[in-house]
């Protein structure tokens, strides 16, 4: 029954899509530009459709409706409530069908809200939207239909992996999605404005918001992300440059580059063709980054059930994206002359720019190495942390520089009046980093320069922003806010890697092990029964006598059923100063446990930081002028 | 004469550059995404699950590693003798490296045949702990401290271990510890000769 109703509204939105596209090549090429009503109303109706084609979906998962087979294999009825519905996004044409909801939603919006602009662009960025949601209403219809029915109707469902029943991992999709998937509204309005022919301004303008937007989401989702892999996966890192990670990161890269350049387009009319590159390519890199984890070519957690049927069709996708956004841009780019001094505002976003697209350029390359190296040589290798370290590291100590000046270089032309508030401020840094140095431990060159850039930066922006007349341009803050976030990020990133400690051994039950000056009790074991799993918990008491605590850990291994697996929880004791991690498991055979025990400094602040640079987006959105 | 055959060829492919407004920069920008798009669709029908089965039969690669215990590098060259040798990879702080250490010092007192442990991303102190409570079973012994060299042997993990001919041939890799019916399959195959 649900079945039905699902297949009947995705089948009358795909009409609707159709429809739309129909109207306004018509309209288009009438060259009267009119917005019909029936253009709006049908507009209206897509994303009805889509919406309740959703909200239907949700409902099928909450009650239980093993006749779809994507609750069958992704649900059960003893699952609690909240990841029942998280078990919607939680598999291939779940999230799919979110997918083209957020693209439907984002459509809808910059139609809606973008009555100022001129008609033609907005017909023609509605045009090439709709060409790219029919294109993945096929492959949902075709390929991914999460409404597909399953007959006979099983009693019950083989239930959502237990990895994924986690509130950071409900939340994850959906999050990520907006950003990704929401940059294809400024792939189509870039094409949009190459062929309706508009003023570069305007398209800044009108795009300015959902760059943020998507943005933001971006941060938030890969944010969360990495929070979840750092007390889920028990392996004491939050980010481990996986193909995932790294598909997430490119669009992120696009977007930072976008958010500054979109700026120099706005106020100034230059960099149109690159701020036009950069949108195409956010999108372009998102459904790239779709068709690596999705198809099964690189392995990954993401990899839902892999099918090269389904690479295959994203593929062609992407390939003919490429290409026409590609012809379509040479053919008609805008003759984009311009001079920019080489101290002003302008070229240090350029700056940042440069910047992004190298740290673009090396984890792509990094991404998809591998698969080169499998299809020509026939050699499998993988590219891990050292190769990102090696070549990201040292680059981010100008990039921090830059950031710190940036903010408060003046458009068109600066005069630098005098140095001394900038080398007063880089003598403190280093002064701190000595510090630190002498007294704690010390560290290589590369992470003592990028320690004093992080402080350079951190330090400058907090002068700014006491140095601003706050009533007077005011639109700075949140710039401030981006930037001492990720310079307060960086510096805990580079703290923690090198502050971080880890102990690994075997313990029985009752034993105490003694390593350097931690003595670590495993007290007892206990068996709870739980909700939707059992749990066996460890009792460890840890004594450091060195910076003087005593602390009670619990780590979990928890047995699921439906389906049948083992997760190792982490015990996490959480202040200001570290972390102390400990993960315990089981060694088959043996009455021996295998514990990790980590402490792990200012985990807590680096959170905070990420979330600070994030903020600067929310920040923005509420003081746009 | 030659030069002008040339020239005028050149000559000719300028000019259907031009008319056709084909810039060398696009060429070489199509080409590449032909090129990416190509190799992924070619990686959409490989397999990307790992096995050994390419490794047997092929001769090991050359590799110069250092000795744990003294400032000597050890390379492919230094395999002589009509020897099988039996590369293993391990560390102290690997569990399983324990469950198969018997095993290993069984082997040791066999014939013909050498072992050599590579120490894994370990620690000096805690290797050389390892092996004075539990035995020494390596004739011998390098020292891996970053994990790259093991790349040379295709290792992803410890333990592994690779047996090795006279003719430094692969024979057969082991994945994880080595058990009962392994070492029986290693004393098999070195008493064939």
């Amino acid at each position: 029954m649900l079945s039905n109703t699902g297949n009947l509204l995705i089948a009358a939105s795909t009409l609707s899509t159709l429809l739309i596209i129909h109207s306004t090549y018509r309209s288009l090429k009438s060259k009267d530009y009119s917005i019909t009503k029936n253009l709006v109303y049908l507009n209206l109706f897509q994303i009805t459709f889509i919406i309740s084609s959703f909200f239907l979906l949700i409902l099928s998962f909450v009650v239980s409706d093993f006749s779809l087979l994507s609750v069958y294999q992704n649900s059960h009825t003893s699952k609690p409530i909240f990841y029942k519905i998280s078990g919607v996004w939680g598999n291939h044409e779940g999230s799919l069908l979110l997918w083209v909801n957020i693209m439907i939603i984002f459509s809808y919006l910059f139609f809606t809200l973008n009555r100022d602009t001129e008609k033609k662009f907005r017909l023609y960025t509605l045009l090439i939207q709709n060409i790219l949601i029919a294109g993945f209403m096929v492959f949902l219809l075709l390929d991914s239909n999460p409404f597909a029915k399953i007959i006979p109707i099983p009693n019950e469902g083989l239930g959502l992996n237990p990895i994924l029943q986690d509130p950071a991992l409900a939340i994850h999709p959906p999050l990520l999605y907006v950003g990704f998937v929401g940059s294809s509204i400024y792939f189509s309005a870039a094409i949009g404005a190459i062929l309706s022919n508009i003023n570069g301004k305007n398209f800044a303008s009108s795009v300015k918001f959902w760059v943020l937007i998507s943005w933001l989401f971006q941060s938030l989702g890969i944010i969360v992300g990495s929070i979840w892999a750092y007390y889920e996966l028990g392996w004491g890192g939050f980010w481990f440059w996986d193909p995932v990670e790294n598909a997430s990161l490119i669009p992120w890269f696009c977007m930072t580059a976008l958010l500054h350049s979109v700026l120099v387009l706005e106020k100034r009319n230059y960099l149109y063709n690159w701020v036009l590159i950069l949108s195409l390519i956010t999108f372009i890199s998102s459904v790239t980054g779709t068709f690596l984890v999705r198809s099964g070519i690189l392995n990954s957690v993401h990899t839902f059930a892999s099918d090269p049927s389904r690479g295959l069709y994203i593929l062609i996708f992407l390939t003919l994206m490429i290409i026409f956004s590609l012809v379509i841009f040479l053919k008609k780019r805008f003759n984009d002359k311009f001079f920019v001094q080489p101290v002003s505002k302008e070229t240090f976003i350029l700056t940042n720019n440069w910047f992004m697209m190298f740290y673009l350029a090396t984890v792509f390359i990094g991404t998809v190495y591998p698969i080169f190296t499998q299809v020509l040589y026939d050699v499998k290798i993988s590219v891990g942390p050292p190769f990102y370290n090696a070549v990201i590291g040292p680059i981010i100590i100008p990039f921090l520089i830059i950031m710190a000046l940036g903010p408060k270089i003046s458009w068109i032309k600066h005069n630098f009046k005098s140095f001394k508030g900038i080398i007063i401020i880089l003598i403190l840094s280093s002064l701190i980093n000595f510090l630190i140095f002498y007294f704690f431990k010390s560290y290589n060159l590369i992470s003592n320069l990028i320690i004093i850039s992080s402080l350079f930066l951190i330090i400058s922006s907090f002068k700014d922003f006491f140095n601003t007349d706050v009533k007077k341009n005011y639109i700075n803050i949140p710039n401030l806010i981006y930037h001492l976030g990720f310079g307060t990020l960086i510096l805990f990133i580079i703290l923690n890697h090198n502050f971080s400690e880890e102990f690994d051994f075997n313990i029985k039950v009752g034993e105490t092990k003694k390593i350097e000056n931690v003595e670590i009790k495993f007290l007892n074991l206990n068996l709870e029964k739980r909700e939707n799993y059992d749990a066996l918990v460890g009792n460890f008491d840890i004594f450091d006598n060195k910076r003087n605590f005593k602390k009670r850990l619990n780590p979990e291994i928890r047995v699921y059923d439906k389906p049948e697996t083992l997760t190792f929880e982490t015990a996490i004791n959480t202040n200001l100063k570290h972390d102390l991690y400990l993960t315990m498991s089981n060694l088959e055979g043996s009455d021996f446990f295998n514990v990790k025990y980590q402490i792990k400094p200012f985990m807590l602040l680096i959170w905070f930081a990420a979330f600070l640079t994030a903020s600067g987006g929310l920040l923005r959105l509420f003081l746009r002028r | 004469m030659v030069r002008c055959f040339f020239n005028s060829k050149w000559w000719l492919a300028k000019v259907i550059f031009e008319k056709m407004k084909i810039s060398l920069s696009k060429i070489i920008l199509l080409t590449s995404i032909i090129f990416i798009v190509v190799t992924f669709f070619l990686a959409l029908n490989k397999d990307t699950k790992y096995n050994t089965k390419d490794l047997v039969g092929k001769e090991i690669g050359e590799f110069e590693i250092k000795f744990l215990l003294k400032d000597e590098i050890f390379t492919k060259n230094n395999l002589i003798g009509n020897e099988y040798y039996l590369i293993n990879i391990w560390a102290s702080w690997c569990f399983p490296c324990k469950i198969e250490h018997p095993l290993l010092m069984r082997l040791s007192n066999l014939n013909n045949i050498k072992l050599i442990g590579i120490n894994y991303k370990d620690k000096k102190l805690n290797a050389n702990n390892f092996l004075k409570k539990l035995g020494n079973p390596y004739d011998i012994l390098l020292e891996d401290k970053s994990g790259t060299n093991s790349v040379i042997f295709s290792v992803f993990g410890v333990p592994e271990s690779i047996l090795i001919n006279d003719k430094k041939m692969i024979i057969k890799k082991f994945i994880g510890p080595i058990n009962e019916a392994d070492y029986q399959f290693i004393k098999g195959k070195i008493n064939e000769k």
